[in-house]
């Protein structure tokens, strides 16, 4: 009985040995066709790399020790380099409401879809095809490329911005939603539905407290990713800082695209902890 | 909901090549307590969750007073749903919120769909709910969530939540499985008082022998989908459940446990 066992346990082990080098060097065989195909090569590497040490160091200004704290007028001072910062940072606030907004407007439409886009849930086999679908086709399409569309629609504007990334987020969190829909216990539910509960109540009651947790964090994390998406779509003259760093990009002010970069990073750093904090809340409101 | 005799003729459920429920014919008067008995996969809940429609039948007919319930849709199977109350092995109450919300789920089918949705329940409403916990000796765990009680009180609560369905039947599946002996005894206790006291029709899937012998007043026993036996707490003697399954009453429960764990995967 023992040896069977054992003899079981050798077969099982041998095969999944077999398994992991098949699929390793499988693994191994495709990572080498992309590199050949977008001609990522170790020596292409080596030869561009100096050039962007070249250009970061066009972006960072002459900054003098002794003129460091002195007016906008000093050369060499920081108020110098960012001698546009007020407006520079109205821009920059003008990104980060496109991209709550945004984020607002597509979390909304994703929650009335990822009811009915989950397989638990949805009333039938059609709706549930129907509803995923949909949201596929909203993700699938970059923002940037809604961007370009919606400019054309509104104008150069930040309004096309928000519309352009809220689609995306609705595509993007709305499947996420789903997936957390489909991830709950049942057990609440069907006990809503026998007690003579609609649909509705069943969403409400024995669905909503158990994924509402879960959905704040992935909002928050959407939040986070628009901030740094309103950034770039800002290049299509969707409004915001991106729109002003294009602008400097394309007159090569290596300056002004410096102390841009660098309030970007500022801000989008200080973003994502605040909301990294706020979803650890969340999370630890989810487990009490 | 008016009491009535609930009439099952030939009811079937198939899953795929298997047949869970077969051709279950069976009548349960107003006011009984009935005791349905088998062991793991004898197809009991399968049956039981036909008869409120959780489980579409494949075949056959349920009927009730003159309604036909297999054609039940929409307001009218809700209606239905309200009218036969359901316990369930796990409970299944809605941990994240407090215990007096999760009686007044029972309330949800008798209003307005719009108000319950904003969770707006009358002061009679909770009212109800209250007295209902108290009778159950549970009102002191009224505003606690209801995934912090012990298991006994949550089935309880569960219980409560039933009635305040008020309905005519009650529908328990394996209610008392996950407890341990105080706790069933409790809970067993408590359905027995609202069939007596508030005349409930219960149908009550057990699958330990004495506990279906001393609370029921009608057990019917299934294996392999059918009844068969059916008769009285009396009836079902050591001697009948050795003809029935082929073997003795300690043994019925020793092979109810699950014996996969055991096998070789």
């Amino acid at each position: 009985m023992t040896e069977a066992v054992e003899q079981r346990w050798q077969e099982r082990h041998r095969q999944r040995r077999a398994a992991t080098l098949g699929y390793g060097s499988l693994l191994l065989v495709c990572l080498a066709i992309s590199a050949w195909v977008s001609e990522a090569f170790p020596e292409t590497l080596a030869r561009g790399l100096p050039q962007v040490g070249v250009y970061f160091g066009k972006l960072v200004p002459a900054l003098r020790w002794e003129h460091l704290l002195e007016g906008p007028k000093t050369e060499g001072a920081l108020a110098y380099w960012f001698y546009r910062i007020d407006s520079w940072g109205w821009m920059l606030f003008e990104t980060t409401q496109i991209a709550a907004l945004a984020t607002l407007l597509g979390s909304v439409a994703a929650f009335c879809a990822c009811f009915a886009a989950s397989a638990n849930l949805a009333p039938n086999r059609a709706t549930y095809l129907v509803c995923r679908r949909v949201l596929e086709l909203f993700r699938t399409v970059p923002d940037i490329v809604y961007a370009l569309i919606l400019v054309y629609a509104f104008g150069v504007g930040p309004p096309a911005g928000v519309f352009a990334i809220a689609l995306h987020t609705t595509g993007a969190l709305g499947k996420l939603f789903a997936e957390v829909v489909e991830n709950a216990d049942m057990r609440p539910w069907e006990g809503v539905r026998a007690a003579g509960g609609t649909w509705l109540h069943g969403v409400r009651f024995a669905i909503l407290p158990q994924v509402l947790p879960n959905f704040l964090s992935y909002l928050l994390l959407r939040f986070e990713v628009n901030v740094r998406g309103s950034t770039v779509i800002g290049f299509v003259g969707a409004g915001g800082i991106g729109q002003e760093l294009y602008l400097v990009i394309s007159k090569n002010y290596y300056d002004e695209i410096g102390a841009i970069i660098v309030l970007i990073i500022l801000a989008v750093a200080a973003i994502d902890i605040f909301s990294e904090r706020l979803r650890s809340w969340a999370i630890g409101w989810a487990d009490r | 909901m008016q009491h009535s005799t609930l009439e099952l003729r030939g009811l079937t459920r198939r899953f795929g090549a298997k047949v869970a429920v077969d051709g279950v014919t069976l009548s349960v008067p107003p006011g009984q307590m009935l005791g349905i008995l088998g062991r793991s996969g004898a197809g009991k809940s399968t049956l039981l969750r036909m008869i409120n429609r959780l489980i579409e039948p494949s075949a056959g007919t349920i009927r009730y007073g003159g309604a036909d319930v297999t054609a039940l849709t929409g307001k009218a199977l809700r209606d239905w749903r309200s009218g036969c109350a359901m316990i369930f092995q796990q409970f299944n109450l809605i941990p994240r919120l407090d215990v007096l919300t999760n009686v007044l789920m029972g309330r949800l089918n008798h209003r307005p769909v719009l108000s319950s949705l904003f969770g707006m329940f009358s002061a009679e409403e909770r009212a109800m709910a209250l007295r209902a916990l108290e009778r159950f000796d549970l009102l002191e765990t009224a505003l606690r969530r209801a995934g912090q009680i012990s298991g006994g009180q949550q089935q309880r609560v569960a219980i409560c939540r039933a009635l305040l369905q008020e309905p005519a039947l009650l529908l328990a599946d394996e209610p008392i499985a996950s407890l341990d002996p105080h706790n069933a005894r409790v809970v067993m206790d408590a359905l027995r008082l609202i069939n007596r006291e508030d005349g409930l029709t219960v149908l009550c899937n057990l699958h330990h022998i004495d506990t279906a012998r001393s609370y029921c007043d009608r057990i019917v026993a299934m294996q392999d989908g059918r009844i068969v036996f059916d008769g009285s707490a009396g009836e079902l003697t050591s001697d009948r459940v050795r003809e029935i399954y082929g073997v003795s009453e300690d043994e019925f429960h020793g092979a109810a446990m699950p014996a996969g764990d055991l096998m070789l995967a």
